[in-house]
């Protein structure tokens, strides 16, 4: 069911003063899968978001984008590509009603272009479109939840409000930054499907995470990182099997703990 | 009277007509009704009726100058609270839309009525030109240039001197008729007013003030923060240069003193006094603080410590603003009702 190469990272490295926080990275992302990357703190996985994202611009290296270069662009160029993301530390508009907040990306060109996530041709009257994707993606409409303030909002709801104003755009990629940390398990198990549910409409995800189990179950290939480095890449028994992955990030009880569960 | 207390109780009247007014207008009464559209008839029919109060021209006069300085609050208050920029640029609007409608009269000998709305668009166009420069960035820079170009155009203007240097642009027409004068200014007021209350309501509003509570946001959102940015800067610049363009053509005088930091001081003292986000705040607080310094001319030097005097007050006390206060005790209003 996967493709062809959608997101092409060749070479990419950045720097922070000193500070190499990617070092020569390259991967790709093919249409439909889910890509999920690991990897300890500070080794880079967010970086990686943002420079995908144009909101650090990469020292050096090529990202290619459905075959067009996007490095060094600005992010509102690249997400009106359909290129989305949440954010690591959630930025709603905390004082506005949880609905209201997909009024901005639904006001964006690209939104007005697609007609939102759904959206054929025309877009309808925002406000109401809004809570049409925020009842898709698990805000009951017959409550309250969508119309609360969203500062009153539980983390649960706060995550799915980052995947909904990705959705708002009509993505073509998501790239998640750790959507299931922070959440109960039973948050993470209704989180779950609806990840797949997205792969089958033929959005492409990149899923950065800790939380390998959950990760492993959705993920179609597994990228490690370390320091700023690609460690190793394939299938999640092939990424766990290596015993670079081991020594670098798990400790060996919580590896085998994983693998039986797998 | 015993038996009637015990089937009564006190409701607060805004209750049922705020959930109601929240996403659709569904008021079922007249009194509902007046609730809402009383403040607001208040407002428009005081503005309005304030001219015919006045004793003499003087304070006729004193009411034109009222109304340009609340256009410029307005523009501070739009900017600061709905697109996060901190504006020190009363004086540079003003001094530009005021040079620019002066240019435009004299050199080209166009009526008041046309240079007006031309130096609106075209000085609006200007500031926002001059400007651009320091929106992509975040934090003081905005003020920091906004201040900066007042004292820079005056000294360019003083030192070359060109546009009149220091005597200033003489001869300018006044516009056609006292009447129309003293009303136009309180019409623009209102109508800035309203019309900025409107825009930030509106899903362009909520993109402004998106920009200003969480600009990386707006940026995944495949939106480009700089030009929402320009967007609101120009709005606020266009509102700015019209009330310049009236001042000019009220004194029928444009000079330096256009660019005086009263005009950027004065809004930001007034927004603090009425409410900062209210929009109408602003307005209030120009009616008050612009006569209160007037009558402090008696004093002399001593105008100014009662000035401040007055405006510590009001940070100390209320710093909340008069408006933001009063709306409160407004929706508190309580009223008897039969169960």
């Amino acid at each position: 069911m996967t493709g062809q190469p959608i997101l092409q990272v060749e070479e990419v490295t950045k720097t922070f003063g000193g500070i190499i926080a990617l070092n020569r990275v390259s991967f790709e992302v093919r249409e439909g899968e889910i890509l999920g990357i690991i990897g300890p703190n500070g080794s880079g996985k967010t970086t990686v978001v943002n420079c995908i994202t144009g909101f650090v611009k990469a020292s050096s290296g090529r990202i290619r984008f459905r075959g067009r270069e996007i490095t060094g662009k600005a992010p509102h160029k690249i997400a009106a590509l359909g290129v989305t993301r949440t954010f690591q530390i959630m930025r709603p508009y905390y004082s506005l009603p949880a609905y209201k907040n997909l009024v901005i990306p639904l006001f964006s060109p690209r939104a007005r272009r697609t007609g939102g996530w759904r959206g054929g041709g025309r877009l309808g009257d925002r406000n109401t479109l809004g809570i049409d994707i925020l009842e898709e993606i698990g805000f009951e409409r017959d409550s309250y939840v969508p119309y609360k303030v969203t500062a009153t909002l539980p983390t649960g709801y706060l995550k799915r409000l980052e995947l909904a104003r990705c959705l708002a755009l009509k993505p073509e990629l998501i790239i998640c930054d750790e959507v299931f940390s922070g959440l109960s398990m039973s948050e993470i198990a209704s989180m779950v499907p609806l990840i797949e549910r997205l792969q089958m409409e033929g959005i492409t995800l990149i899923m950065i995470e800790h939380r390998l189990r959950e990760l492993f179950q959705v993920a179609s290939r597994v990228m490690v990182l370390n320091f700023g480095e690609k460690l190793v890449e394939g299938s999640a028994a092939e990424v766990m099997a290596d015993p670079r992955v081991r020594e670098a990030y798990f400790g060996s009880e919580e590896v085998e703990e994983v693998m039986v569960h797998a | 009277m015993n038996a009637e207390t015990g089937q009564r109780r006190r409701e607060r009247i805004d209750r049922g007509i705020k959930v109601r007014t929240a996403g659709l207008y569904a008021l079922m009464s007249w009194r509902e009704l007046s609730y809402l559209i009383l403040p607001r008839l208040v407002l428009i029919a005081g503005l309005l009726g304030l001219p015919m109060m006045m004793p003499g021209m003087y304070w006729k006069r004193v009411i034109s100058i009222v109304c340009i300085y609340a256009l410029l609050a307005l523009v501070f208050d739009f900017l600061a609270h709905f697109v996060g920029l901190v504006s020190l640029g009363g004086a540079f609007f003003v001094g530009t839309g005021g040079y620019i409608s002066a240019l435009l009269n004299v050199k080209l000998g166009l009526p008041p009525l046309a240079c007006v709305p031309a130096a609106t668009l075209l000085g609006g166009a200007l500031c926002t030109l001059l400007l651009l420069p320091c929106l992509p960035l975040r934090g003081v820079y905005f003020a920091i240039v906004t201040l900066m170009y007042p004292l820079l155009l005056a000294r360019v203007i003083e030192a070359l001197n060109i546009l009149g240097g220091t005597d200033g642009i003489m001869g300018i027409d006044s516009l056609p008729s006292a009447w129309m004068e003293q009303y136009l200014v309180i019409v623009l007021v209102l109508a800035a007013l309203f019309g900025l209350r409107r825009l930030v309501n509106t899903d362009l509003g909520l993109v402004l003030r998106a920009v200003k509570d969480n600009d990386q946001a707006v940026r995944a959102s495949a939106m480009n923060v700089t030009y929402y940015k320009a967007l609101g800067v120009f709005i606020g610049a266009c509102i700015g240069c019209l009330s310049g363009a009236c001042l000019v053509h009220i004194y029928m005088w444009a000079g330096i003193s256009t660019f005086a930091l009263d005009f950027s001081v004065l809004p930001i003292a007034a927004t603090v006094i009425g409410g900062s986000g209210t929009l109408v705040g602003p307005v209030l607080g120009c009616l008050i603080l612009v006569p209160v310094s007037e009558l402090l001319r008696d004093f002399g030097t001593l105008r100014i410590v009662f000035y401040s005097l007055i405006l510590l007050g009001f940070t100390v006390f209320r710093s909340e603003g008069l408006m933001v206060f009063g709306q409160r005790k407004y929706h508190q209003f309580e009223r008897w009702k039969s169960i």
